[in-house]
């Protein structure tokens, strides 16, 4: 009698275990192609897309966790931690970690993925006269973007600090960080416009003529300074983030502290320099690393307002030109194993803090 | 005493700089939120700051010059001569400035300085880019132009549909695996962790042309589904890190008197921990979902620019592209696709900041 319920269990087991993903898979499937061939209003459209994505994800975890319920006790606990990571392993898996073995694999094969060629692509970005500019301007992001949003940030965190108003400057700062680079790029593409004669619409130009200067085409003038027209609009949204951080920084520095150095007679610059700097040293080496990487794949602002024409090129719009308009995967992918090259540093300080906090 | 005087001065001016900075950093916000609501040929004209009150000439009268009057030799108005490029760019006299209304007829405007402002504003701008019909505008020269609208509101909708599932799977998908790796033991635990933190900071541009070529072989390109699943995975490594962060820092004694209750783990995650990590849910959503929405690249390359599928960004970066100059309606497109970044930002701010100041390094 036992054995045979065990067995009738077992494959009732078996059945359910293949049975529910298969089910999960042909019905997303199945709905997946309903949303694809539907010439729905965009309306109706959109609300059952997000009705899909948003129940569809959760029946899958309620029903791969009540096959796992069937199993008994031991095997259960065994199971169900996969069940929990497995989507996001999947997921990751496909989707990050084997394509970037891939990109790596493909940049050493020609434009159509055919041929071996070496570290043939890897010579040429630095050959390359188009690759070499990409590289250059993305250094003056770099360099300009990090350098102003950092000492603006951290200026603008002070004087915030004993202002009379300063939870509405820090919103106002920050607001820039809510939009996107499209937008951003608009914004700033209006303020940078050039028409021939007197009479300018664009703001910098309207400032220009006032001032009794000729106005000038920003975007595409003297190269490669136009750059910096361009790292103007990154400042504008990053400064708010370095700002805010920098700004919490100060406040935790203790009062007594400050108090003490004032009695002994040190001004403000000196306390800014002798405790100030000192006291926030790790958060202004870690906002530092993060402009710094964003800054390095810096794509859509470049793409709006240029479009990299005018040697304004940086590597990710370089990526997408050599990718879609010239149809070469192999230096495109080297740009892309570049740019991942580059924040190696930063994986390396993130593995470090992770395993100095404690790790698991 | 002497000191305090110092201090109020050296406060002062901390504000005022202040100020001025703040006020540095709002005017191409607010520039080209004023451009939009005024009417094409006012933006094409003026500067938007013109509809501040400001000192401009104004036409008092208009003086009829003789129809024979040639304009080579010298002209006389008033008693003074002048010539045609004078007149032309405008000439000032006691105050006055003389200017040709209409050249061929010989009208002559008299101009006094006065205080102006253009304050026209309309709706129309707005309703073009939302609409997908065409449009009669009136231009600067007065002629009137026919224009197509450019089905904002469409592309508003497919930016829903694109960004709410876009958030939702992820903070689902990676909450569960947070509370894996924070509470459960399962071998390769720990090696899994190091590799999303790991991806933290990788650039998406390495995955983008393996994963193009996936889904082109799997049909997947141009699909909700397909851009779901790549921002799925390219928000995974952060969100499942900052969840982690938040559920593993939650007492040990909470998860001991569920067991004792008889809760799966699966009943605890859904009646314990989400509830109490809503704060967490609230600000890496929001971060997710502002990510989503502003998002180009990720757009530009799996969903493209098809009509039926594009999103708010790839619809603006394709009017810049093809009506870069038509300053009416490029600042109410970017100004709609503001609007929901704005509004979370005004009403959420708190959690706003939070979100983005954890997100900050995402790939």
């Amino acid at each position: 009698m036992e054995p045979q319920a065990n067995k009738g269990n077992a494959l009732r087991l078996l059945f359910l275990t293949v049975l529910v993903p298969t089910i999960n898979i042909v019905a997303h499937w199945l709905i997946f192609m309903f949303f694809r061939n539907s010439g729905l209003p965009p309306i109706a459209n959109a609300l059952l897309a997000v009705a899909w994505g948003a129940l569809g994800i959760y029946s899958i975890y309620y029903t791969l966790n009540w096959v796992v319920e069937q199993y008994p006790e031991q095997w259960r606990r065994r199971i169900l931690p996969f069940i929990f990571v497995g989507p996001a392993v999947l997921l990751l898996g496909w989707l990050l970690v084997l394509p970037t073995l891939r990109t790596l694999y493909l940049s050493f094969f020609d434009a159509s993925s055919t041929g071996f060629v070496g570290l043939a692509n890897y010579a040429a970005v630095f050959t390359d006269r188009l690759l070499v500019m990409a590289l250059r301007n993305n250094l003056l992001w770099v360099f300009f973007g990090t350098l102003a949003c950092v000492s603006l940030g951290l200026l603008i965190a002070i004087l915030a600090d004993r202002s009379s108003f300063e939870r509405l400057a820090k919103g106002l700062i920050f607001m820039p960080m809510a939009i996107s680079f499209v937008a951003a790029g608009v914004i700033w593409k209006f303020i940078y416009y050039y028409q021939p004669g007197q009479e300018q619409i664009g703001l910098l130009n309207a400032i220009v003529v006032a001032l009794g200067g000729e106005p000038q085409a920003w975007l595409s003038m003297i190269q490669p300074w136009n750059n910096l027209f361009l790292i103007a609009i990154l400042i504008w949204m990053q400064t708010g983030f370095a700002m805010v951080i920098f700004s919490a920084a100060i406040k935790s520095i203790p009062e007594s502290i400050l108090e003490a150095a004032r009695m002994d007679g040190a001004g403000e610059i000196k306390i800014f320099f002798s405790i100030m700097i000192p006291y926030i040293s790790t958060t202004l080496l870690s906002v530092t690393t993060t402009i710094v990487v964003f800054t390095l794949k810096i794509f859509d602002v470049v793409m709006i307002m240029t479009g990299g024409q005018y040697e304004t090129d940086v590597v990710a719009t370089q990526f997408y030109r050599q990718l879609f308009m010239y149809q070469n995967a192999g230096y495109g992918s080297t740009l892309a194993i570049v740019l991942l090259i580059a924040v190696i540093p930063v994986i390396i300080i993130n593995l470090r803090q992770f395993r100095r906090e404690g790790g698991f | 005493m002497l000191r305090r005087k110092g201090l109020r001065k050296s406060k002062w001016l901390v504000n005022t700089v202040l100020a001025i900075i703040c006020l540095i950093w709002t005017i191409p916000t607010l520039g080209l939120l004023v451009s939009s609501i005024r009417p094409a040929a006012d933006i094409l004209s003026t500067g938007w700051w013109k509809v501040v009150p400001h000192r401009a000439w104004t036409t008092a009268e208009q003086l009829q010059l003789p129809r024979e009057t040639d304009l080579r030799g010298p002209i006389e108005v008033g008693g003074v001569t002048y010539t045609d490029d004078q007149l032309r760019s405008g000439v000032e006299q006691d105050g006055k400035r003389l200017i040709w209304e209409n050249r061929r007829a010989r009208l002559l405007n008299v101009q006094e300085k006065g205080w102006v402002a253009n304050t026209q504003f309309t709706t129309q701008n707005y309703e073009t880019v939302l609409g997908g019909k065409s449009y009669s505008i009136t231009m600067p020269d007065g002629s009137t132009k026919t224009e197509k609208g450019s089905g904002m509101s469409r592309s508003f909708w497919n930016t829903v549909a694109v960004t709410v599932p876009a958030t939702i799977i992820p903070i689902f998908i990676a909450s569960f695996a947070a509370y894996a790796f924070a509470w459960l033991r399962f071998p390769g635990r720990r090696t899994l962790f190091v590799v999303i933190i790991a991806l933290l900071v990788v650039p998406l541009q390495v995955a983008l042309i393996p994963i193009l070529r996936d889904y082109t072989a799997l049909g997947l390109n141009g699909t909700y589904f397909g851009i779901w699943l790549a921002h799925t995975a390219f928000g995974l490594p952060l969100i499942t890190y900052f969840m982690y962060t938040s559920i593993s820092q939650l007492p040990r004694d909470l998860f001991e008197s569920a067991f004792m209750d008889g809760a799966s783990n699966f009943t605890i995650f859904s009646k314990l921990i989400l509830p109490l990590s809503v704060p967490s849910l609230a600000s890496i959503s929001i971060f997710q979902f502002l990510w989503v929405w502003n998002d180009y690249l990720v757009s530009l390359i799996f969903l493209g620019s098809q009509p039926e599928v594009q999103v708010l960004s790839m619809n603006i970066a394709n009017l810049v592209g093809s009506r870069g100059n038509d300053w009416h309606l490029l600042t109410a497109a970017a100004f709609v696709s503001m609007l929901m970044p704005l509004t979370v930002f005004f009403a959420l701010q708190k959690y706003f900041v939070r979100g983005m100041l954890g997100g900050s390094v995402k790939g």
